[in-house]
């Protein structure tokens, strides 16, 4: 699998995914500049967490206006896979791959820890190595992850089984004090109308080998490998 | 040419700073406020002289960058 990680000034997550990337595919993903459109031809496409661009204007809203973003909505409209994590689900929102806003968290604070989240939907190159259910520890550290959407697309979201993960309790009960940031209806992640492109504000890569204390996001790495893998 | 654009929170969308600041300043004793809503304002310095032109090119930097048309109204004045 040849992934592409795309490198803004500010992000802060790409070394991380690099390594996760490396650890689950067994090759390093391509470090690409956002400043420059040219990219390479890949088969998954990540947007690390971070600040690009210090969180200016709206955190997102500028690094959604470079050369390389727009190579990333024409590939994601013909089918790569993008995975955009943190910074990068608020990116996604901002280029208009993912449907509403990641607000100012409602509690006004940045949070920092982690939490438990119900993993929804299976049926993508994301998240086949989960079981449907199943409550996994990730964390999050973000101060714009309130996500906010009017109750139209909420209901579509829904109904078309694009919520990826939840916020929930240890045992994967979905309540509002289980909700770390006010999103609405506790939405953690969400996916494209394709099923190609997840945003997620949880950070997979940062649990993904046990030296770091936690392996549960080490299978969203396996899943892509494993599905972006060329036929043996 | 100058344009001022207001960029403020559709209503309904909830706004955690205006609510954090409402209580800081009832806080501080001030009495009888119903609601803080807050925005952004910015001032861009023009080139373009003719107030159409001017109007229509900023009405475009709003809803393509400068306002999240999702959660967020703007209101431009231009200044001549």
């Amino acid at each position: 699998m040849k992934a592409a990680v795309i490198v803004s000034p500010g992000s802060n997550c790409d070394r991380d995914v690099q390594v996760a990337l490396r650890q689950s595919a067994g090759s390093d993903p391509i470090m690409h500049w956002h400043a420059d459109a040219n990219l390479p031809d890949v088969d998954l496409i990540v947007i690390p967490g971070g600040f690009s661009y210090g969180d200016y204007l709206r955190a997102g809203a500028l690094a959604a206006q470079s050369p390389v973003i727009r190579e990333v909505v024409a590939r994601a409209n013909r089918g790569v896979p993008v995975l955009g994590i943190c910074n990068g689900f608020q990116i996604l929102t901002e280029c208009g791959l993912l449907p509403g806003v990641l607000m100012r968290n409602a509690g006004l604070k940045f949070i920092c820890r982690d939490v438990n989240l119900r993993v929804e939907a299976t049926d993508t190159v994301f998240t086949r190595d989960y079981v449907n259910g199943q409550i996994i520890r990730i964390p999050v550290a973000h101060n714009e992850g309130n996500y906010f959407a009017d109750d139209e697309t909420l209901n579509r979201l829904d109904g078309e089984n694009r919520v990826a993960f939840r916020y929930c309790s240890p045992e994967g009960e979905v309540t509002p004090a289980h909700n770390p940031n006010g999103a609405a209806r506790n939405i953690a992640g969400i996916l494209n109308e394709g099923r190609n492109v997840l945003g997620m504000m949880p950070h997979p890569e940062r649990l993904a080998e046990a030296l770091l204390g936690g392996t549960d996001g080490r299978p969203m790495f396996d899943s892509l490998v494993e599905a972006l893998a060329p036929a043996a | 040419m100058k344009a001022r654009i207001h960029i403020t929170l559709k209503n309904g969308v909830l706004d955690p700073q205006g609510k954090a600041t409402e209580h800081a300043l009832t806080g501080l004793g001030f009495c009888g406020i119903n609601d803080v809503r807050q925005g952004k304002y910015i001032e861009i310095d023009l080139a373009e002289n003719d107030p159409a032109r001017a109007r229509a090119s900023v009405e475009a930097m709003c809803a393509k960058l400068l306002a999240n048309t999702v959660i967020e109204n703007y209101e431009i004045d231009l200044d001549e």
